[in-house]
C-alpha cells in the first residue's frame, strides 16, 4: 500500500469568471521588466568566444567551488532546514510564531546585512569566532565560510518549502500510522517524508539555487580568492571590471541555471 | 500542493532578484539642496560630476565650494569604482566631468570618443595598514609575505590591485593573500573588522580610517603611484560649468584639498 496522496485531477478553466481586460496592459509590462533584462543580457553574449570564455582557469575555478560549496550548503539545509520545518509545523512550542518570522529572516535580509551578521558572529573577533580561534578553528577566508554563507541565506527556502508541504499534507495519515501502531519514527519515515517529498525537492532545488546566487554575505564574510572563496557571482563582479565580455559569459550560466530551476520547481507534473 | 509550490517559487525568485543588488545605483543626491540667490554669474544648471570612490571627501568639498561661488548653479556627483562610472558613461550616462583612479580607465572613455585631453590631478600611493592592536606584528612591507599571516589585497584586475602588484615587485616581495577584493573599501572593511592581519590600501583610505586602523609607511610605494585624471566629457550639457569645475579642482584650492586628503601632486613632484 503507496502512503503516497491520490493526485488531486487538475481543475478546468472555468469559463465564467472571466479578467477584466486592462488588467492584461500592467500585466505585460510587468512581464516585459523582467524578461528584456535577460534578453539584453542574451543579445550581449559573443557566441563565438563563449567557449573560450567559459572555459579559462578562472571561470572553471569559479564553477566549481560554486558547485561544491551549493551541493555542501544544500546538504546542511536538509539535515538543519527538515528537523526545522517539522518542529515549526508539527509541534506548539510557546514563541513558535516569532521563531517562524525570526527564522524566515535571511528571506528578506540584504545579503550584505548577512554578510555582517555572519562576520559578527562567526568572524575573528566575532561572537563565536574568539573561542573558535582558540581551539584552533578558524572559518575566515576560507571554503567553510562560503559554505556557511550560503547555508545562511538558503536554510529559509528550505523550511518554508517544506514547512508549507507538511501543512498542506495535513495528519489524518500519520494519525491514522499511529493508531495503528507505529511509533513515531517510523511515522516520520513511513508516512510524513514520502508525503512531502515533493515539498522538499522543490525546497532543495530552491536552497540549491540560493546558495550558488549567493554574493553579498560571501563578499562580506568570505573574501574573494580564486579557487578558494571566489564563486561564480564574485567571478562575475570581479571580470566586469577588465573583461566585460567574461562577465556577460558567466552571467549567462548563471542564467540558464536560474532557468533549469525554474521548471524543475514550477514545470513538474501536477501533484 | 502544486498551489503553494508555485507560490514559493514566485516568491523565492522575486526575493532572490531583489537580494541580489549589491550594485546600487550611484548616489546622485545634490551636494547642496538650499535654494540659490540670483547672482551676476553666468553659470548656472545642473553640473553632474562623476568621481571615483576614493575622491569622495573631495570631490564633495569641492562641488559645496562651486555652488557657493556660483549660487545658480547645483553640482551633482556620484561616486563609484572608476571602472563603473567609465562603464555608465560609455552606456550615456548625462555626466559632464569625470574623474577616475588611474590612466588606464580615463583611456578607455578617450578611446571611445567621449572626452579628449585628460588632465592629471592628483597621486596616490600605497600604504600598508594592520588593525590597531596589530595581531599580526606587521612593521614592513616585506613582513607581509611571512607564512601564516592573513593578508587582503585589491584583485590585479582594480587599479589599486594592480598598484600592489607593481609594489611587490619593485621590493621583491611575493605576497600569498587570503583574500583578492574587488574594492579598496572591502580590503579596508576586512582590516577594521579585524578578520583580517593586513592589508593593503591606497595612503588616502589609510588616512581616512584614522584611528581604526594602524597604518605602516611603505617608503618604496612611491614607485608604485596611480595617476588620478579629470576631462570634461564631449557630450557635457554643461561645459562652462564643467570647464569651471575642472579648473578649481586642478588649481591651487583644489590643490589644497586633495593634499589635506592624503593625496600628492601630480607630475611625481
Amino acid at each position: 500500500m503507496s502512503p503516497v496522496p491520490r493526485r488531486a485531477a487538475r481543475r478546468p478553466a472555468s469559463a465564467g469568471a472571466e479578467l477584466p481586460r486592462w488588467v492584461l496592459a500592467p500585466a505585460a509590462v510587468g512581464a516585459l521588466l523582467v524578461l528584456l533584462p535577460l534578453a539584453a543580457l542574451v543579445l550581449q553574449v559573443d557566441w563565438a568566444d563563449l567557449p573560450a570564455l567559459l572555459s579559462s582557469e578562472a571561470s572553471r575555478a569559479a564553477l566549481a567551488l560554486s558547485l561544491r560549496t551549493s551541493a555542501a550548503a544544500t546538504a546542511l539545509c536538509v539535515l538543519l532546514g527538515v528537523p526545522m520545518a517539522l518542529v515549526l509545523a508539527r509541534t506548539s512550542l510557546p514563541g513558535l510564531r516569532v521563531l517562524r518570522s525570526l527564522v524566515l529572516l535571511p528571506l528578506v535580509l540584504p545579503p550584505v546585512v548577512g554578510g555582517l551578521a555572519l562576520l559578527h558572529a562567526f568572524g575573528r573577533r566575532g561572537l563565536l569566532g574568539g573561542q573558535l580561534e582558540a581551539l584552533g578553528v578558524s572559518i575566515a577566508f576560507t571554503t567553510a565560510a562560503v559554505v556557511l554563507a550560503q547555508t545562511f541565506v538558503a536554510l529559509p527556502f528550505l523550511v518554508v518549502s517544506l514547512e508549507g508541504a507538511l501543512r498542506t499534507a495535513g495528519r489524518r495519515h500519520e494519525e491514522v500510522a499511529a493508531v495503528l501502531g507505529a511509533g513515531p519514527w517510523t511515522v516520520l519515515r513511513r508516512v510524513t517524508l514520502p508525503v512531502v517529498l515533493p515539498g522538499l525537492a522543490s525546497g532543495v532545488v530552491l536552497s540549491f539555487a540560493r546558495a550558488l546566487g549567493e554574493f553579498g554575505a560571501t563578499l562580506t564574510f568570505a573574501g574573494s580568492l580564486q579557487g578558494t572563496t571566489r564563486t561564480l557571482p564574485l567571478e562575475v563582479y570581479l571580470q566586469r571590471e577588465t573583461d566585460p565580455d567574461a562577465a556577460v559569459a558567466l552571467a549567462l550560466l548563471l542564467v540558464v541555471v536560474a532557468a533549469v530551476v525554474v521548471v524543475a520547481v514550477r514545470g513538474r507534473p501536477a501533484l | 500542493m502544486r498551489t503553494a509550490a508555485g507560490v514559493v517559487a514566485v516568491a523565492a525568485l522575486l526575493l532572490a532578484a531583489c537580494g541580489g543588488g549589491d550594485a546600487a545605483p550611484p548616489d546622485t543626491a545634490p551636494a547642496g539642496a538650499t535654494a540659490p540667490a540670483p547672482a551676476a554669474d553666468g553659470l548656472d544648471g545642473t553640473l553632474t560630476v562623476f568621481a571615483a570612490a576614493s575622491l569622495t571627501e573631495v570631490v564633495g568639498e569641492l562641488a559645496t565650494v562651486m555652488e557657493q561661488e556660483h549660487p545658480r548653479l547645483t553640482v551633482r556627483t556620484s561616486f563609484a569604482g572608476s571602472s563603473d562610472l567609465a562603464a555608465q558613461v560609455e552606456q550615456g550616462a548625462p555626466a559632464d566631468v569625470l574623474a577616475t583612479a588611474d590612466e588606464r580607465t580615463m583611456q578607455r572613455v578617450v578611446d571611445a570618443g567621449l572626452a579628449a585631453d585628460p588632465v592629471p590631478f592628483a597621486t596616490n600611493t600605497l600604504a600598508v595598514v594592520t588593525p590597531p592592536d596589530d595581531p599580526g606584528g606587521v612593521a614592513s612591507f616585506a613582513d607581509l609575505a611571512r607564512s601564516g599571516l592573513a593578508v587582503v589585497v585589491c584583485a590585479p584586475q582594480v587599479p589599486c590591485g594592480a598598484a600592489t602588484e607593481r609594489l611587490e615587485q619593485l621590493t621583491g616581495t611575493t605576497l600569498t593573500p587570503v583574500s583578492e577584493a574587488g574594492s579598496v573599501t572591502d580590503v579596508l572593511g576586512a582590516v577594521t573588522s579585524g578578520q583580517a592581519d593586513a592589508g593593503v590600501v591606497y595612503a588616502t583610505d589609510a588616512r581616512r580610517a584614522g584611528d581604526a586602523v594602524r597604518t605602516v609607511a611603505v617608503p618604496a610605494a612611491d614607485g608604485a603611484v596611480n595617476t588620478y585624471p579629470v576631462a570634461v566629457l564631449d557630450d557635457a550639457a554643461e561645459p562652462a560649468a564643467a570647464r569651471a569645475f575642472v579648473d578649481l579642482l586642478t588649481g591651487p584650492e583644489g590643490r589644497e584639498v586633495l593634499a589635506q586628503a592624503g593625496f600628492g601632486a601630480p607630475d611625481g613632484s
